[in-house]
């Protein structure tokens, strides 16, 4: 990665970062609305996926989405416009939290139902290859979903069809409150993902470059007509399953070394700045700018125009008689 | 104009659509068919509505899959929403079940929740209904649970001229349609046109007119209510209006509730259980936009509150029959 990759990156990690932290502070003000997911923690998975991707590729996101969005390029403040439930947000506030997307940017929508995103993607990666298309379609989901059967039925389709498809598993350790370990038999999420017939990897999710480069290996077999692979990624979910859990499953002590240890954010700093890639004023400016932006999200938000009851009958169907 | 089958009619219309929009593919069980020792072995699918497809298209556009009832509508939704114009083929609508988050969760909603930006215009077509003693697993109707669902767009043809017409009219919607085909109608004849027409969604058929009771019925049901219909006219001198709505959403309201005005009586008939159905559907409606029209009170005739039996004598002990509806009809009349 060049300079300028670097940078871009540092500044994708760290807008998916502040945005779920900024989303934290105001939900807790209740001026936003349902039920909400963080992704903080986990942005180096998003962020190294979707560096390879252009507006063209595909992507299907979980309830966990806010991350997925950012790092495919959706707007900030349309973004939280739509968390406030704006008719200017990204779905006219339709969607909320867990159902944003962006048709523009490739991004498919967050999904709501664990592991559904998954069979929805390999039809986006079918039209590819029906097309002639060298786009990809790419779907996230949680080590919770891999024990849902439509993924692993949307993995056999994708072999067998030889879909320009990655399946990318985010092991984040927890199916909502549920720790993995009573959950999933076999915990070699990559090899059950094997086990279907096409190439999987586990990597370290909190380190960027390792998530970055074996993306980059599943993206470019599958854009050269390679078929499917699978992506797992282990990061820590810094937050609970979603805001106002009160986490009684893990202590605060546990939460806070997570923090300490398993930070993508100073672990992607440590190495660049060791390297010399990126200087310290260079990432402040980013930090800099990325708090602007989000002060500038939230503003927009708080003044969005509302929906009026009459909406409530838009967008059901193209045509209904 | 020739004499056709419902299956042949349907599989023109594969034929016809396919031939227009090169974005048009077909997925499903068993719907094309595979190479042997280099020549092509054809299925052309279960109930052989998709024949010929897989000769002329091969399996770049008529996609067999494995039994994956949710693979196969993800990958319809999915490529839809990259603007191709799937046809999905669901074996029997029992199988929905299998699926049903892919079709009410997802298809059904993505217009919705995503604010207006994405059109998603699936095509899935399923057999439906008894009459084939094929058990409770493969003998369901399922089109009323899915009209229930806002964003989807229900047809259920009663005869082979219809079943062209719509299915057509559902390839080429830009919305999400469930097309159900009832399994006992495959081999029924009658005139189909050659060439490609489109039956607008929402508006009713009459197959038979009268002014003394309106009978409104869906799918095979259809074809009863006509028996009975003129049952009651050569025997008895009584004129039915009998109404097929062709597609349970949209629903053409207007034709149902013109009848009504007109006879001020109304039978509702359909194979599928009586609860939350379709037939306590057009009752409601009637007795919410027409009751000042009744001179009696409505009556249905459903299937009873049981699975389908498979036995030959139970599953016509189960289904409704001309003879139950004129026995409607004559209490409406007393």
């Amino acid at each position: 990665m060049d300079h300028d990759d670097l940078l871009g990156a540092y500044r994708r990690l760290r807008l998916l970062r502040e945005f779920e932290e900024r989303t934290r502070v105001e939900f807790q003000t209740g001026q936003i609305a349902g039920f909400t997911h963080l992704y903080a923690g986990m942005e180096a998975i998003a962020v190294g996926v979707c560096e390879h991707l252009t507006d063209e590729d595909r992507i299907i996101s979980t309830h966990r989405g806010h991350g997925h969005c950012l790092a495919k390029g959706c707007d900030p403040a349309a973004m939280m416009l739509e968390l406030w439930g704006s008719t200017d947000g990204l779905c006219r506030g339709k969607g909320g939290t867990m159902h944003i997307a962006d048709f523009s940017r490739g991004m498919l929508g967050a999904n709501a139902v664990v592991g559904a995103g998954a069979p929805i993607a390999v039809g986006a990666a079918l039209a590819s290859l029906m097309t002639g298309g060298t786009w990809v379609a790419v779907s996230f989901v949680g080590d919770g979903g891999t024990n849902i059967g439509s993924v692993y039925e949307a993995m056999n389709l994708a072999v067998v069809l030889q879909l320009p498809k990655i399946f990318v598993i985010e092991d984040n350790g927890w199916g909502e409150m549920t720790p993995i370990a009573n959950a999933t038999g076999n915990r070699d999420l990559a090899a059950r993902a094997a086990a279907m017939g096409m190439p999987a990897v586990a990597v370290d999710g909190v380190d960027f470059f390792a998530v970055h480069a074996a993306a980059g290996e599943a993206i470019a077999r599958a854009r050269r007509g390679g078929g499917p692979s699978t992506l797992v990624a282990s990061a820590p979910r810094f937050y609970g399953h979603h805001e106002g859990d009160p986490q009684l499953y893990r202590s605060r002590e546990e939460i806070a070394d997570l923090r300490r240890r398993e930070d993508c954010l100073p672990r992607f700093i440590e190495r660049v700045t060791t390297e010399g890639s990126l200087t310290a004023a260079e990432l402040a400016a980013v930090d800099a700018d990325i708090a602007r932006i989000m002060d500038d999200a939230v503003a927009k938000a708080k003044a969005g125009p509302r929906p009026v009851p009459g909406d409530v009958f838009d967008h059901v169907y193209a045509r209904y008689r | 104009m020739t004499i056709k089958s419902m299956r042949d009619a349907l599989n023109e219309a594969l034929h016809h659509e396919f031939e227009r929009d090169p974005l048009v593919f077909l997925i499903g069980e068993d719907v094309g068919g595979f190479e042997k020792d280099g020549q092509p072995v054809e299925i052309g699918g279960v109930f052989g509505v998709s024949k010929g497809l897989y000769r002329k298209y091969g399996r770049k556009r008529v996609i067999d899959t494995p039994i994956s009832e949710a693979a196969i509508i993800g990958a319809a939704s999915g490529a839809a929403l990259c603007g191709m114009r799937p046809i999905a083929e669901i074996m029997f609508a029992d199988l929905t079940a299998v699926c049903f988050d892919q079709i009410v969760n997802q298809i059904a909603k993505f217009r919705y929740m995503f604010g207006g930006q994405c059109a998603c215009p699936v095509v899935i077509r399923m057999t439906t209904g008894g009459g084939r003693n094929a058990g409770a697993q493969h003998s369901q109707t399922f089109y009323p649970i899915f009209t229930s669902f806002p964003g989807l767009k229900i047809a259920v043809p009663s005869n082979a001229y219809d079943a062209k017409g719509l299915l057509i009219s559902a390839i080429r919607d830009e919305d999400p349609v469930l097309f159900f085909e009832p399994k006992v109608l495959y081999t029924e004849k009658c005139e189909v046109p050659d060439e490609a027409y489109a039956i607008p969604f929402g508006e009713a058929a009459m197959p038979r007119e009268g002014e003394d009771v309106t009978l409104v019925a869906f799918g095979q049901s259809v074809n009863w209510a006509v028996q009975a219909a003129d049952e009651l006219r050569k025997t008895r001198g009584i004129r039915c209006d009998v109404i097929d709505p062709r597609t349970p959403s949209p629903l053409d309201e207007e034709t149902i509730l013109e009848s009504v005005a007109a006879t001020g009586r109304l039978v509702v008939i359909d194979e599928s259980p009586p609860r939350c159905g379709l037939t306590a559907d057009i009752a409601a409606l009637v007795a919410d936009k027409g009751f000042r029209d009744l001179k009696a009170p409505i009556k249905t005739v459903t299937a009873p509150h049981t699975p389908v039996p498979q036995a030959r004598e139970l599953e016509r002990a189960y289904l409704p029959n001309p003879r139950r509806i004129i026995a409607a009809v004559e209490e409406v009349l007393a």
